[in-house]
C-alpha cells in the first residue's frame, strides 16, 4: 500500500543470508495473496509505533503469529516454509482513527492441531500482542474453514435439544443469579432458588465466584439447590434447572462436582471462562457423555475484550467457545449495566445462533462463517436488566436467549416469587403481542401496562424500575457505523 | 395449582381469537400445526397423544380452529396443546407450544424424596390425578 520497498525477497541465497530482514521482506506480506477456502483467517487492529510502516507492522503480526523470529534462520530451509508462513494480505485504515489499521492475515490449515482451541489461541494470540513495534494490537475476528470446524464437537446439547429436554418453546428462557453473590448459607441460598423457580423462572444461577467458600461448601449448595429445583418443578409441573457452578482449582475436582450434580438430577452445570480453554473442552466432553447442559460464565473476559485498541474482541471468544462446545454463553444485554453496544452485541448473538454467519461490518463481523452443522449456543443476557425493558430485549435478541433478571427478580418489592412472576408475565405478554403482529418496539410500554392491570407483581416491578436505564457510551463499538443509542 | 407448561401459561387462558392470531403467526412462518392431548401432564411426559398428524397441508387458521374444537369436544377434561413444527435445517423441532384446554381442577404433583447415602436424595414427581388411575379416568 505505501512502502513499496518492503516486498518479499525472492532470491533464496539473499533471503536466507544471516542477519535481520524486514518481515515483509521475509515473505509475511503478500498483497496479491488470495486466501484459500481452507485457510484460517484473522483480522487484527494494529497501532504501529510512530514511524513503523503499516504493511511492515502487518507482516510482523503474520510473522510473529506463525513461523518468524526476529532474525533470519537457515533452518527455515528444511521446511515447506512458504506454506507455513502466515501471510498478511490486506490492510485498511480504521475509519475515523488515523493511528490504527485493520490487517488481514491468512494461516494455512496445517499450522493448527485439530480440535484444540488452546492451540488456536497459542498460535494466534501467543506472542504477537507483546511485540514492541506495535503500540497495541487487537484480534477483531476470525474465519474458520469448515474443514477445521468439523474437527470440533461443538455444543454438547445446543439450543434445539436444550429446548426439547426442557420442554420450553417459542419464548426466551428466564433466569436469575442468586444474590447476594457471596455469604448466603446453603439453606438460605436454596430458598432464593425455590422462590424464583416457583414464581416462574426456568433457571437460577450460581455466580462466577461461588465455588466452595467457608460460608457455603459446594456439596451443601448442590444438595439444598437441587431440593429447591425439584420442589419448584413439582409445584409448577415444569422442568426447572439451576446452573451449578463446578469451577474449581483442578480438573479432578471439577469432575467430582459434576458427578454429584448428575447424581442429584441437575439438568445443567456451569463453569467460568477463567478455567481455560482446555478445561472447557474437557468439561464439554463430560457433558456430552452425561446429557448435561454446559453453561459458560464469561468471567474475566472484560480484562482483554473491552478496550478497542488492545486485546481481542468477544466475538472471537464466542466463536472459540462454540467450537470448544458450550451450550450457554453470556453475550451481553446492550440495555443493562454491563458494556455492550447493541449492534456489536447482536453480532455475538449471530455467531452463537447462526447456521451460516454472514459478513456484517456494522455488527463487527468481518467474515462469512459456515458453521458446518455445529450445534447452536444459547446466548445469555445478564446484568442489570428488568421487566420494563422486555420489549427492547425481545426486539434485539428474539426467542433463543436466556434473559437473566437477578436483581430484577430478587429485589422485587413484593418478594422473589412476585419478581419472577412479573418477569414471566412481561415476557409472555410481549411474545404474544409480537406474534400478533404488534410493533413491540413502539407499543412495548403499553403492552406491559396492559398486562400490569391484571398482574400486580408486574405493576410493582414497573413502578420500581420502569425508568431505570444505563445510558453510557459503549467503548467497544463497530467503526463502520455511528453508535446506536439505547435510550428508552 | 396451575400447570405452567407451554409458551403462554402465565397469561389468562387465551381466547379463541387470540389462539387464531397465534396460528396465523405460525402459518405465516411456514410451520405445521399439531394438536396433542393428555391426562398425564408430568413434566417429563414428552409424548402427549396426537389428535391428528401435524397438519402440514392445512394452511388456514379457521380450519385448524375447527380441529382444536373437535379435540376439546372429545377430550374436554384433558390438557390440549397446540404445537408448531419448523422443518427448516438447523431447527427441525418444535418452535411454539401452548395450552388451549385444561381440566377444571388441577391437583398438581407430589415430590417424592428417596433418601440415600449421606444426605443424597433421589427425587421423583408424581401426579395426584394420574397416580393409580388408568388413562381416560384421571381428571
Amino acid at each position: 500500500m505505501s512502502d513499496k520497498k518492503a516486498t518479499k525477497i525472492t532470491d533464496a541465497k539473499q533471503r536466507y543470508a544471516a542477519g535481520v530482514l524486514k518481515y515483509a521482506q521475509m515473505g509475511y506480506w503478500d498483497g496479491d495473496y488470495q486466501p484459500k477456502e481452507t485457510d484460517i483467517l484473522a483480522v487484527f487492529r494494529i497501532t504501529p509505533q510512530d514511524g513503523v510502516d503499516p504493511i511492515e507492522a502487518a507482516a510482523a503480526v503474520a510473522g510473529e503469529s506463525s513461523t518468524a523470529t526476529w532474525t533470519v534462520v537457515w533452518t527455515d530451509r528444511l521446511t515447506a516454509c512458504d506454506m507455513y508462513r502466515a501471510k498478511a494480505y490486506r490492510i485498511e485504515p480504521v475509519p475515523g482513527n488515523p493511528e490504527q489499521w485493520f490487517c488481514w492475515v491468512a494461516y494455512d490449515l496445517s499450522l493448527f492441531e485439530e480440535g484444540s482451541i488452546t492451540n488456536v489461541a497459542a498460535s494466534i494470540i501467543g506472542n504477537v500482542f507483546s511485540f514492541k513495534p506495535l503500540k497495541a494490537a487487537r484480534l477483531e475476528d476470525m474465519r474458520f474453514p469448515v474443514a477445521y470446524v468439523k474437527t470440533f464437537r461443538g455444543p454438547p446439547t445446543g439450543i434445539v435439544v436444550e429446548r426439547e429436554r426442557l420442554d420450553k418453546f417459542g419464548r426466551p428462557l428466564l433466569g436469575a443469579t442468586v444474590k447476594p453473590k457471596l455469604g448466603l448459607s446453603g439453606r438460605n441460598y436454596g430458598r432464593v432458588v425455590y422462590e424464583a423457580l416457583k414464581g416462574g423462572l426456568d433457571f437460577t444461577k450460581d455466580d462466577e465466584n461461588i465455588n466452595s467458600q467457608p460460608f457455603m461448601h459446594w456439596r451443601d449448595r448442590f444438595l439444598f439447590v437441587m431440593d429447591a429445583v425439584n420442589k419448584a418443578s413439582a409445584a409448577t409441573g415444569e422442568v426447572k434447572g439451576s446452573y451449578l457452578n463446578i469451577t474449581a482449582g483442578t480438573m479432578e475436582e471439577m469432575y467430582r462436582r459434576a458427578e454429584l450434580a448428575k447424581e442429584l438430577g441437575s439438568v445443567v452445570v456451569m463453569v467460568d471462562l477463567v478455567v481455560g480453554y482446555t478445561g472447557i473442552q474437557s468439561l464439554s466432553n463430560w457433558c456430552r457423555d452425561n446429557d448435561m447442559i454446559l453453561h459458560l460464565h464469561r468471567a474475566g473476559h472484560g480484562t482483554y475484550t473491552r478496550q478497542k485498541n488492545h486485546g481481542m474482541s468477544f466475538r472471537v471468544i464466542a466463536k472459540w467457545m462454540r467450537l470448544a462446545g458450550v451450550d450457554h454463553i453470556h453475550a451481553g444485554t446492550a440495555v443493562g449495566k454491563l458494556e455492550g453496544d447493541p449492534m456489536t452485541v447482536q453480532g455475538y448473538y449471530n455467531i452463537c445462533r447462526d447456521t451460516y454467519t454472514k459478513t456484517d461490518l456494522p455488527r463487527g463481523l468481518f467474515f462469512d462463517q459456515d458453521w458446518g452443522a455445529l450445534r447452536k449456543v444459547m446466548p445469555v443476557a445478564s446484568g442489570g436488566i428488568h421487566a420494563g425493558q422486555m420489549h427492547q430485549l425481545l426486539d434485539l435478541f428474539g426467542d433463543d436467549v436466556v434473559m437473566q433478571f437477578g436483581g430484577g427478580t430478587i429485589g422485587h418489592p413484593m418478594g422473589i416469587q412476585a419478581g419472577a412472576t412479573a418477569n414471566r408475565v412481561a415476557l409472555e405478554a410481549m411474545v404474544l403481542a409480537r406474534n400478533e403482529g404488534r410493533d413491540i418496539k413502539v407499543e412495548g410500554p403499553d403492552i406491559l401496562k396492559e398486562a400490569a392491570k391484571w398482574c400486580m407483581p408486574l405493576k410493582a416491578a414497573l413502578d420500581t424500575w420502569g425508568e431505570v436505564t444505563f445510558n453510557y457510551t459503549s467503548t467497544d463499538t463497530s467503526d463502520f457505523v455511528p453508535t446506536v443509542s439505547t435510550a428508552q | 395449582m396451575r400447570l405452567t407448561q407451554g409458551t403462554f401459561s402465565f397469561l389468562p387462558d387465551l381466547t379463541d381469537a387470540q389462539i387464531t392470531r397465534q396460528i396465523d403467526y405460525c402459518l405465516s412462518r411456514g410451520w405445521a400445526i399439531g394438536i396433542e392431548h393428555t391426562d398425564d401432564p408430568h413434566p417429563r411426559n414428552t409424548y402427549w397423544e396426537m389428535f391428528c398428524n401435524p397438519m402440514f397441508d392445512l394452511r388456514d387458521a379457521a380450519g385448524i380452529m375447527t380441529e382444536i374444537n373437535a379435540c376439546r369436544r372429545t377430550f374436554p377434561r384433558e390438557y390440549i396443546r397446540v404445537t408448531a413444527f419448523d422443518s427448516s435445517h438447523g431447527v427441525e423441532s418444535v418452535v411454539l407450544s401452548f395450552i388451549v384446554n385444561r381440566p377444571e381442577n388441577e391437583p398438581g404433583f407430589r415430590l417424592v424424596r428417596t433418601e440415600g447415602e449421606g444426605r443424597k436424595i433421589s427425587y421423583a414427581i408424581e401426579s395426584y390425578a394420574a397416580q393409580d388411575k388408568p388413562e381416560g379416568k384421571r381428571y
